[in-house]
């Protein structure tokens, strides 16, 4: 770590009042919530449903803090400035990723809430087992789940440590406050602690990110000089570009595969099943993209990093960094706070998300309990902490490639089994088979890099590796459902069409 | 149609690199490569927003 700026007691404080105050408002979430609700609902919804999926009750408001706060991590907040830091616009594809994502949400997950609600289910998994009537498929979706979203909770728990390190402390400490606040935060709350505390992490984060796009360039000489200087730093592109040529294809392939993955995890799948009805799905698709505008502007911090002459080979130090180097210490520690608050949001759903995979699809069934979902989502995050401890944060970036290899391969199953295709079971638990062994085994020939060359008819390009796994998949998937039709005939046990098809 | 239309546009508006991949001309500072992409977040909502009112007229 490059401790070029060290941060004092304000800086320390700042950071302790903010974190803390959200974790015991996020805890105590059932002490208070009654009075914001002035309607006393009788509560038809078991307790399990209350806990994992805050009751299937969230209007159009919290849907949008929910979901905002649980795509939009503290990962994020680190990771895509240090991308841009490292590799100048490249960086950026998060920006067509998180824009693209929306039309796909308008069209597809409307009509996933729907068999959702009317068959009621909490996860993918159980969505899936309703519509093809595969326990076998029920396990691969709710396995490739768990896999996808275990190393992106560890990655939480490395964004807290990162601006716990920042303010000076070192050893185990930063890690142990981390899984503790965020153990208390999501067992007490249940999916309303993040939910009603989003809105504290968006409002800090919007406030951090303001006060850097607005000083930096001051300090610089507007957006002009900052981009010139930032371009000193960085490897030159000809002809005017800013991406070199060989890598348009991979930003546009990465763009789509993250696009389509986005909503497959489990976390965000959790906020969008949380919503009230389809209409607060497609009103949400309007206006989610708010929070792109501000994920622009965070990834242009890494850029701003460069021109106010920030030196660190640790990238995940880039934002923590430029804050401290740009900002009076006590406004440092609040924007470490909004970081720090910003990991503990998405995590939390992550854990929720994870727990209800457990406890609905994995476990064979054995009476739901709240209990037993907190213990689930404990676990989860044992195993997250466990990536952190044992295995080193490059790790965790890795697996958690491989995890987006992973969670894209059931598409087919999710996505395209909303289609009138009728796939049979077998032929998309063969296609996610081969998709998943594709993806990963290219990534692992490649040295874990989330693009693979291609080349085909005097055409060669880098393509996501996730995409390529996935065309696998759904080539393998559609063959073998028209051969199984060919052979068996309709079938109707393997056929079964779930509820909800009919619109 | 009309609806199918709205949702496939930031596709390729987006997904089309060679289409922004320029440092000019800029707005305000900004390379035409980031201002560009920035401006498809407004217009991606309005889209959306069509392809919602298109949806309930029918």
């Amino acid at each position: 770590m490059n401790a070029s700026t060290l941060p004092d007691n304000a800086a320390i404080g700042v950071f302790v009042l903010c974190f803390v105050a959200t974790i015991v408002l996020g805890s105590t979430v059932r002490l208070w919530r009654p009075f914001l609700n002035r309607r006393k609902a009788a509560t038809r919804h078991t307790a399990d449903e209350e806990w994992g999926l805050g009751g299937r009750e969230f209007g159009a408001w919290v849907t949008w803090f929910l979901v905002g706060g649980d795509f939009y991590t503290a990962y994020t907040v680190i990771a895509v400035p240090a991308l841009v830091y490292s590799t100048g616009g490249f960086g950026f594809f998060a920006l067509p990723y998180t824009i693209i994502v929306y039309p796909f949400i308008f069209a597809v997950m409307p009509r996933l809430w729907t068999i959702a609600r009317d068959g009621g289910h909490a996860t993918a998994a159980d969505i899936v087992r309703a519509r093809f009537g595969s326990r076998t498929l029920e396990l691969a979706v709710a396995l490739s789940g768990l896999i996808a979203v275990l190393p992106y909770i560890a990655l939480q728990l490395i964004g807290i440590r990162t601006v716990i390190e920042a303010l000076g402390f070192t050893g185990m400490l930063p890690l142990l406050i981390a899984f503790v606040s965020l153990a208390a935060y999501t067992w007490l709350g249940g999916l309303h602690a993040p939910a009603l505390t989003a809105f504290i992490k968006d409002v800090m984060i919007y406030i951090a990110v303001l006060a850097a796009v607005i000083i930096v360039p001051i300090h610089l000489g507007g957006y002009g000089a900052m981009f010139h200087a930032a371009a000193q730093h960085l490897p030159p592109v000809p002809d005017g570009r800013i991406v070199a040529q060989g890598q348009t294809v991979p930003y546009a392939t990465l763009a789509l595969s993250s696009a389509f993955a986005a909503f497959l995890y489990p976390h965000t799948l959790t906020g969008i099943l949380a919503a009230k009805s389809a209409d607060t799905i497609r009103q949400n698709a309007v206006f989610l993209p708010v929070y792109t505008i501000v994920l622009g502007l965070i990834a242009l911090l890494g850029l701003m990093a460069h021109a106010a002459g920030i030196v660190t080979t640790s990238s995940s130090q880039v934002v923590p960094q430029l804050f401290l180097a740009i900002f009076p210490s006590w406004f440092a520690g609040f924007c470490f706070a909004a970081i720090a608050v910003g990991a503990l949001v998405p995590a939390s759903v992550m854990a929720i998300g994870a727990a209800n995979l457990i406890m609905h699809n994995i476990l064979p069934r054995h009476g739901e309990s709240v209990t037993g979902s907190r213990l689930a989502g404990f676990g989860v995050k044992i195993g997250a902490l466990v990536c952190v401890v044992f295995l080193n944060a490059k790790f965790a970036i890795d697996l958690q490639l491989l995890g987006g290899v992973i969670i894209l391969q059931t598409f087919p199953a999710l996505i395209m089994g909303l289609l009138p295709l009728r796939l049979p079971a077998p032929a998309l638990i063969a296609g996610w088979v081969i998709g998943s062994f594709t993806g990963l085994g290219l990534c692992w020939m490649d040295g874990l890099k989330p693009v693979h060359p291609i080349a085909f008819a005097g055409f060669s390009a880098s393509v996501s590796t996730g995409l390529l796994g996935l065309a696998v998949n759904i080539v393998v998937t559609l063959a073998l459902g028209s051969v199984i039709r060919l052979v068996l005939g309709a079938s109707p046990s393997t056929l079964r069409v779930g509820p909800g098809v009919r619109r | 149609m009309k609806k199918a239309l709205f949702l496939l546009l930031p596709f390729a508006g987006l997904l089309w690199v060679p289409l922004y991949n320029r440092h000019d001309p800029t707005l305000l500072g900004f390379p035409f490569f980031y201002w560009y992409q920035l401006a498809w977040v407004p217009v991606t909502s309005v889209l959306i927003w069509m392809a919602w009112k298109s949806d309930r007229q029918s």
